[in-house]
Order: structure tokens, then sequence, then C-alpha cells
């Protein structure tokens, strides 16, 4: 083992790249907050002042040039929408392909399976004229779903469940249990942190999603916060600390979200990884 | 009476033996029906649709005519076309020095005792939870001409940095450096997965051939990590041919796109997709672009698919 441990020399030249590549990592986003915080003039001197001035009103004016609050709750009802749709049909997609036995499974698997492989701009034009033949755009429900059905989330839960052990199972249905009852109250509760991952990574995309909101909801009250943002920087090219203090309170849900469940979402990305 | 009652419940269980799988069918059909259902109206046919649409010609008030092969033809001879798939694919391809450095990074942090790996992870992650358009918009601002961070660090070396989004001859690096910047921890931690799973064995084995650690790491971890760096690039590639919200927040969200002198060197397949289908709702046109975007992914995957062979391990 004594092999294995530095010498205290080489651990110092690790530190020193990683911590420089941190620092790549993290600058832009403190220059991000630090920009928020200063009226526009300060913000484009030259050279710079690097001392946050604790200008506020850049955040009150964001919510003044946007329906800013209305655009955070349709994103977080279309993250939560789709979250919740995606584990539950999923979840009942996945334990049916792994468990049942059904004539078709494997052709229908392979059916499912084949969306994954399709870019998805090749969805966007039909599903705007369904949307806009239902008179659903400028919507929630445009923006929630399409969104609700995904055959990454039945591939990824179906291995999954493939992994899990049968005991529990074959018990239960011993004692009478249905594929119903063996797949709320047994498969569910085993697969919960297949579940997480999962909500994990559709919170993620769907919070950060532009094409489709930006295309079917064009309405500003109706936006997400990505599109709102586009939005708003399409009218307010230069006004520079307005639109960090804007991008910042979009992307800090998500941030906090990510930091509070670090260990999920490392684990919901390895498991991206894992179907190679 | 014991033999009938014996024969009723042999009889009973063979009915219920019978009836069950039929009944676990009909359950696996209900099953799957939402998400069948689902993809079927919203993706499936969706695909099929488009395909059609290629092949037509939409009016201003809606409708559109079959016109054969004529979007194919005038997109072999579109110079914009041309230019979005050179764009495209100068972006992919620079985009793979990403690869490499996510190896070298997580080869740094899956060291044996390194303290502090979660606060490197967590900043290399940083970007990737970060919304794109947010990340974008800071991007754009670092990259300002005149007040720009970037701009402003080198000008304290005596170097007077160019206006990189909007400068012709920078815009492409640039972009490339922000899409690196924005993905190096997703990669990063697959790779670190990889890693997590090669046997230790192997690496206890060459220290007691006396193998040093670089030595260990061309020979052990790099070809036992091929199938791992294999998915990322399939997947890198994948996403970079598909590149949208970076480019369309960096050349300033629609409006104003087209006044920004690099945006021939910038605009890419799918941004010309948008442009198409609803800004001009020239949908006929851009269903071909999206079909031919189609091709071209299916290509590269395929040539990779042939390529590995030549690089990838599998035990």
């Amino acid at each position: 083992m004594s092999d294995h441990r530095m010498s205290d020399r080489r651990a110092f030249g690790v530190h020193a790249v990683l911590v420089a590549a941190s620092l790549a990592m993290v600058v832009p986003f403190v220059w991000q907050v630090v920009t928020s915080l200063k009226t526009l003039s300060d913000a484009t001197r030259v050279p710079p002042t690097f001392l946050p001035e604790g200008r506020w009103d850049n955040y009150a004016k964001v919510f003044d040039l946007l329906p800013f609050g209305e655009q955070f709750v349709n994103t977080v009802v279309m993250a939560a929408g789709r979250v919740v749709g995606q584990v539950l049909f999923c979840s009942m997609a996945a334990y049916a392909f792994a468990r049942l036995r059904f004539p078709g499974r494997n052709v229908l698997f392979g059916v499912f399976l084949s969306v994954l492989m399709v870019p998805p701009q090749l969805f966007v034009i039909p599903q705007y004229q369904i949307m806009s033949s239902l008179g659903w755009l400028n919507s929630l429900q445009a923006i929630i779903v399409p969104g609700l059905f995904s055959a990454f989330g039945v591939f990824l839960l179906r291995q999954f469940f493939l992994g899990l052990p049968r005991e529990l199972e074959e018990a239960a249905r011993l004692d009478g249990a249905g594929p119903v009852r063996i797949y709320w109250s047994i498969m569910l509760p085993l697969a919960r942190p297949g579940l997480v991952a999962l909500s994990v990574l559709v919170l993620l995309w769907a919070w950060n999603d532009l094409f489709w909101p930006l295309v079917v909801n064009t309405d500003p009250e109706k936006m997400t916060l990505s599109a709102g943002l586009a939005s708003l920087q399409g009218q307010y090219q230069t006004d520079y600390p307005v639109l960090m203090a804007g991008s910042l309170i979009a992307s800090l849900p998500v941030i906090a979200v990510f930091v509070f469940l670090q260990r999920q979402f490392i684990q919901g990305i390895a498991h991206t990884g894992s179907k190679g | 009476m014991t033999t009938t009652a014996g024969s009723r419940a042999v009889r009973a269980a063979r009915v219920e033996k019978a009836r069950r799988p039929r009944a676990e069918a009909l359950w696996g059909y209900a099953f799957i029906a939402p998400t069948g259902l689902g993809l079927a109206i919203f993706y499936l046919w969706p695909v099929l649709q488009t395909a059609y649409f290629s092949f037509t010609e939409w009016g201003a008030f809606g409708g559109h005519t079959w016109t054969g092969l004529d979007n194919y033809t005038r997109l072999l001879g579109d110079p914009e076309v041309g230019r979005a798939v050179l764009n495209t694919l100068t972006y992919t391809a620079l985009g793979l020095v990403g690869i490499p450095l996510a190896i070298v990074f997580a080869a740094l942090l899956n060291r044996p005792g390194l303290r502090g790996v979660s606060v490197y992870r967590t900043a290399f992650f940083l970007p990737v939870v970060t919304m794109p358009v947010a990340v974008a918009m800071l991007w754009r601002w670092l990259y300002n001409g005149d007040y720009g961070l970037v701009n402003q660090v080198l000008a304290t070396v005596g170097i007077d940095g160019p206006n990189w989004i909007a400068d012709p001859a920078t815009a492409m690096y640039a972009l490339v450096v922000v899409g690196i910047w924005s993905s190096i921890g997703y990669n990063l931690i697959i790779f670190l997965a990889g890693m997590q799973a090669i046997p230790k064995e192997l690496y206890e084995a060459a220290s007691l051939d006396g193998a040093g650690r670089v030595r260990q790491f061309f020979s052990i971890t790099l070809p036992m990590l091929s199938p791992t760096a294999f998915f990322v690039s399939i997947v890198s590639v994948i996403g970079s041919l598909q590149l949208f919200d970076l480019v369309f927040v960096m050349t300033g969200s629609g409006q104003s796109a087209r006044a920004n002198p690099a945006y021939g060197r910038l605009q890419t397949v799918v941004q010309l997709f948008y442009e198409r289908a609803f800004v001009t709702n020239d949908r006929g046109y851009a269903a071909a672009i999206v079909i031919a975007l189609l091709v071209l992914i299916a290509g590269l995957t395929i040539l990779q698919f042939r390529l590995q062979r030549r690089w990838v391990h599998y035990v």
C-alpha cells in the first residue's frame, strides 16, 4: 500500500493542476455574481473593479423587464410534471419489460429503443403541429405533455429492475399478489435509487431545456426561464449586469438541488454511461 | 370423495396455470400502454411525418404540396447549408479535444489517497448543471471585446485581445472552448466510474513488476478505459452535431444574430433548421435539413463503430 501513497512533492503537483482547473471552472461564475451587483457604467470600466457593489436593483430590474415570476412558476410546474410523469409511466413500462411475459415483448422493447436513436429535432415540426391543432400553443400542457414519455427512462429503469433480486416477488406471488400489487408495493420501493437517479436527470434536462419551450410558447407569460432569458438577451444585448442577474436566478435552483443531491446526480450521470 | 376433490383441485390448478400467462400478458400490455401510446403519438409518428414533409413545400397560409426531391436538390446546392454543415463538423472535431482532457483530470482525481476529491469534482460539475442559456450569456460577457474579463486579463500582459465571438477568425475556437468547459465535468464523471471498475490487482501486479504511475496509466488505465472512451466519443459527437443552445444565445438569441460578423462561421445545422422551421416557416425545407442531419449523425456513428476495432480493447 505504501507505494500507492504519493510523495508530498507529487501530491503538490497534482493539487496545483487541479486547483488551476477548478479555478477555470469557478471564476466565470464568481465574475457573473460580481457583475450582477454592479451598475452598467462600473461593469464597463477599464481596468475593471473586482469588488461587488451591492447593486441589488439589477435583480429587481429582471422582474420589471420580464414576467420572471410567472416564468419561474411555469418552469417549476413543467419540471415537476415531467419528473412525476416519467417516474410513473417509465417505471410501469420498465417493470413490464423486465418481469412480465407477453407476446411481442422484445419487438416492442426494440421499437421503444429506436426512439433513442433518433435526433430529437426530427420530432419537433409534427409535435408543433399537434400542439397547434389542439390549441395548446402558449400553454403549460404544451411544454409538459410530450415530456411525460421517455424511451430513455424506460431503458434506464428496466436495467435497474433486471438487477433486483426476485425472491421478494416470488414470495408475494405465492401469497396471491397480482402484478399491480407487486409493482407498487415491492418493485417501486426497491427501485428507489433508480427512480431518484431518473428524477434528477429529468429535472436537470427539463429545467435547462431551450428548443421546445422556445418554439411552442412565444407569449412571455407562458415562457420557461431559459426561453425567457434568451428573449431578454435578444432585447437588452448589452446591459450585462441585468443579464448576469437574470441568468443567475434562472440557473440557481438546479444548482442548489445539485448541491443537496450531489451523490444522486453523479450516480444518475454515471448510469447514463453504463448503457454503453 | 377425496379423489373427486383432489381431481377438481388439479383441474383448477391447471386452469389457473393456463389463465395466469394470459392475465400476465394483459397486464404487460396495460403497463406499457401509457409510454407506448405517448411514444407512438409524439415520437414515432412524427419521425414518419418529418420524412414525408421533407418531400413537400409549405405555402404561406399553411397547407403543403408534394414536390418530390426538390428540397433535397435545393439543399445540395445551398451554400448556407454547406457552411452550416462545415461549421458543425468543425465544432464536433475540435470538441473531441475535451475527451483526453477529461481522461487526464479523471486520472488525477482517481489517485489513491488524494484529498479534496469531492471539492474538485463539484467544481468540474458546476457548468454541467448550469442552464446552457446562462452559460452562453456568461461567456458572451467574458468574451466581450472591450470590457470582457478575458481581454482585461490579457491586457495586463500587454495583449490586445480580439472581440472573440464576433471576430470570424476566433469565433469558432471561442465557442469550442465554452463547449468543452461545460461538458468536461460530465465526461469526467463517466471516466471516473470507468476507472473505478478496473480491477486493482492489475495495478498491484504492475507495481510488483516495477512499473511506475505513468507507465501504469498508459499500459493499464488507457487500454482498460477505451470502451468508456468509445462510449463518450459516440455521445459527444452526437451531441456536438446537434449544437443549438450555446450558439443560439452566443450569437445574440435570434433577433440580431445576422448582425454578428462571425455568424457565417458559427451558424450550426440545428440553428439553420430552427430558422427555416420557425422563423421563415419554410417547414418542408427544414424537414429536409433535419433528415440530412440524421444521415450525418448515423454516418459518423457507423464510422466510429467501424474504427473502434483499431483502438478499443474489450476484455
